[in-house]
């Protein structure tokens, strides 16, 4: 886990994996926190790895369409540095997102789109317009590139060399991350030989080639609290009692102490262990 | 027969999606959710609608349960989603923080300093794409002058029927907003250059009532209908869809549907 972090420097664009509370890569965001990496510009589907990096003071800027955990639909961290005016912000839409990763993973400037026409996103952020070269002559917005100097994706199952398994249900847009990143680095529930990977079978749960991996670490539990069904679910408990950090600094610096200032073996005893995540209940939607 | 105010409004947003044909259907939150599904398991079966995760279910999935695995009859990951709502094959019902009298919808921030605002929200999630792309009606459980505001809203995430943003002086082609189920009436974009005219009023509340709780003026046609009670038969729908009786929770108090 040191081994990715001390890869990163101060200042770089980093993207992170996963949705709201599914799938992030919360091993590798906890040892950020407890880094001394600064002025990080983070790009995601926002939920607690967003507010732990806020918390963190970890975060110079944002780039992101919502910070929200589901259940939860107010990130108390992502709120708190958002309202004292200390996080620089490029807020989009989440298609916008999503077009500006592909734009990046095909070594695109731009990629034309109709989202965000009429909306306050062009007010705050320097968006430029494109007009269509045919004879509709339709005026787009260019949404720019979201070019990462390195993406952190959470998967299910990883060889040495990077071939990857997603076994969740929704894929998200890790494999757009990937190409959108001069590095990547997968943090993977198991560490598997070639073979056990099973992937003449498993094909559809590879989300990208090994030539865009740089490097694997082994994470068992990596993705909590948040899911990474269906090896286990969100946990709404832990969950909480992040939520309860934000209360005031001294709760967060108590949640801190217990569970980012450890390394991951001592988080997942603090939580409970593997046999014990494993067992938690799939929430409901 | 008595009914609750729930149960009204499940009933007022499932006519959201009544004409849509075969089409994505999105309810957020509890009510809208359940109009959705009262609308599939009545007028309109060829809606689709999601487990609230990854799944298309065939029978909709009570509030607060999760989908069965013979109930799954689609799959719809996120990718999927935004190539559906961007063809215009959905229909949302959204429950927004505020809303103006152009239909512009905000859940990103409250207040006027964008770089530090009052109160942070979600973001503009999918709400500025999902607006020019396909069909959205709204939902306020609570209708007052602080969700219905007077000027614009603090940050426009959804399009409304608002001129002066439009890009190159063009209405986007997908810009199509539908109804406004509150609790106190159903509202629709029908008055002059789509403006917001009252279209039913629940039992038991007058126009000056929604009027004196919005602010911006509403169009008052000459007549205007009461919206029609839930049926016997909708009513046993509804709680077949809401096992854990989710939609007696939503609203403070459980009140009854009719105020008379």
């Amino acid at each position: 886990m040191d081994a990715v972090v001390s890869q990163l420097k101060d200042g770089m664009t980093i993207g992170i994996g996963g949705w709201a509370t599914r799938r992030k890569p919360m091993a590798l965001v906890r040892a950020i926190a407890r880094s001394n990496l600064k002025d990080l510009t983070i790009v995601a589907y926002g939920g607690p790895d967003v507010g732990l990096l806020a918390a963190s003071g970890k975060m110079k800027k944002l780039v992101f369409a919502f910070v929200s955990m589901d259940q939860i639909p107010i990130e108390p961290h992502f709120k708190n540095a958002r309202q004292a005016g200390t996080l620089d912000v490029f807020e989009l839409d989440e298609g916008m997102f999503h077009w500006g990763l592909r734009a990046a993973a095909m070594k695109m400037p731009f990629l034309p789109t109709r989202v965000g026409v009429g909306t306050d996103l062009l007010k705050h952020h320097d968006f430029k317009t494109v007009k269509s070269p045919y004879a509709d002559g339709e005026e787009f917005i260019a949404m720019p590139a979201i070019k990462l100097d390195v993406a952190l994706l959470h998967t299910h199952r990883s060889d040495q060399a990077g071939n990857t398994l997603t076994l969740s249900m929704d894929p998200f847009f890790d494999e757009l991350m990937a190409r959108a990143a001069d590095k990547v680095f997968v943090s993977t529930e198991k560490l598997v030989s070639t073979p056990e990977l099973e992937m003449s079978k498993n094909f559809r749960f590879n989300m990208f080639e090994r030539a865009v991996v740089t490097g694997v670490v082994e994470a068992p539990g990596g993705a909590h609290p948040t899911s990474a069904a269906p090896d286990y679910n969100l946990d709404m408990e832990h969950l909480k009692a992040y939520v309860a950090g934000a209360e005031s600094a001294e709760a967060w610096a108590a949640y801190k102490t217990q569970y980012i200032d450890v390394s991951p073996e001592a988080y997942l005893e603090a939580v409970g262990g593997l046999d014990k995540l494993r067992a938690i209940k799939a929430p409901a939607y | 027969m008595t009914y609750s105010l729930a149960e009204l409004l499940i009933v007022a947003s499932a006519e959201a999606w009544r004409n849509d044909g075969e089409m994505m259907a999105t309810g957020i939150g509890p009510l809208p959710r359940l109009g959705s599904g009262l609308a599939k398991m009545t007028f309109n079966p060829g809606l689709m609608i999601t487990d609230g995760e990854s799944f298309y279910s065939t029978i909709p999935v009570s509030p607060g349960a999760r989908c069965e695995p013979d109930n799954v009859e689609g799959w719809s990951p996120y990718d999927r989603t935004f190539s559906t709502l961007w063809s215009g094959k959905r229909h949302s019902m959204v429950g927004p923080v505020q809303l103006d009298r152009f239909g512009q919808a905000n859940i990103s921030i409250i207040g006027d300093d964008y770089k530090k605002p009052k109160v942070a929200m979600l973001g503009a999630r999918g709400f500025p794409g999902n607006s020019i792309s396909h069909p959205n009606s709204f939902f306020f459980p609570s209708h007052n002058k602080r969700a219905f505001v007077s000027g614009e809203v603090d940050f426009v995430c959804m399009v409304g029927y608002n001129p002066a943003r439009y890009l190159g002086g063009k209405q986007p082609a997908g810009l199509d907003l539908r109804i406004i189920v509150s609790d106190l009436a159903v509202l629709d974009f029908g008055g002059p250059n789509h403006a917001i005219r009252v279209k039913s009023l629940h039992p038991g509340v007058t126009f000056d009532q929604v009027q004196d709780n919005t602010g911006f003026d509403l169009v008052k046609p000459d007549t205007i209908p009461t919206t029609p009670a839930p049926t016997e038969e909708q009513l046993k729908i509804i709680a077949q869809l809401d096992k854990y009786d989710v939609r007696k929770k939503v609203l403070k108090g459980d009140p009854p549907g009719d105020r008379r």
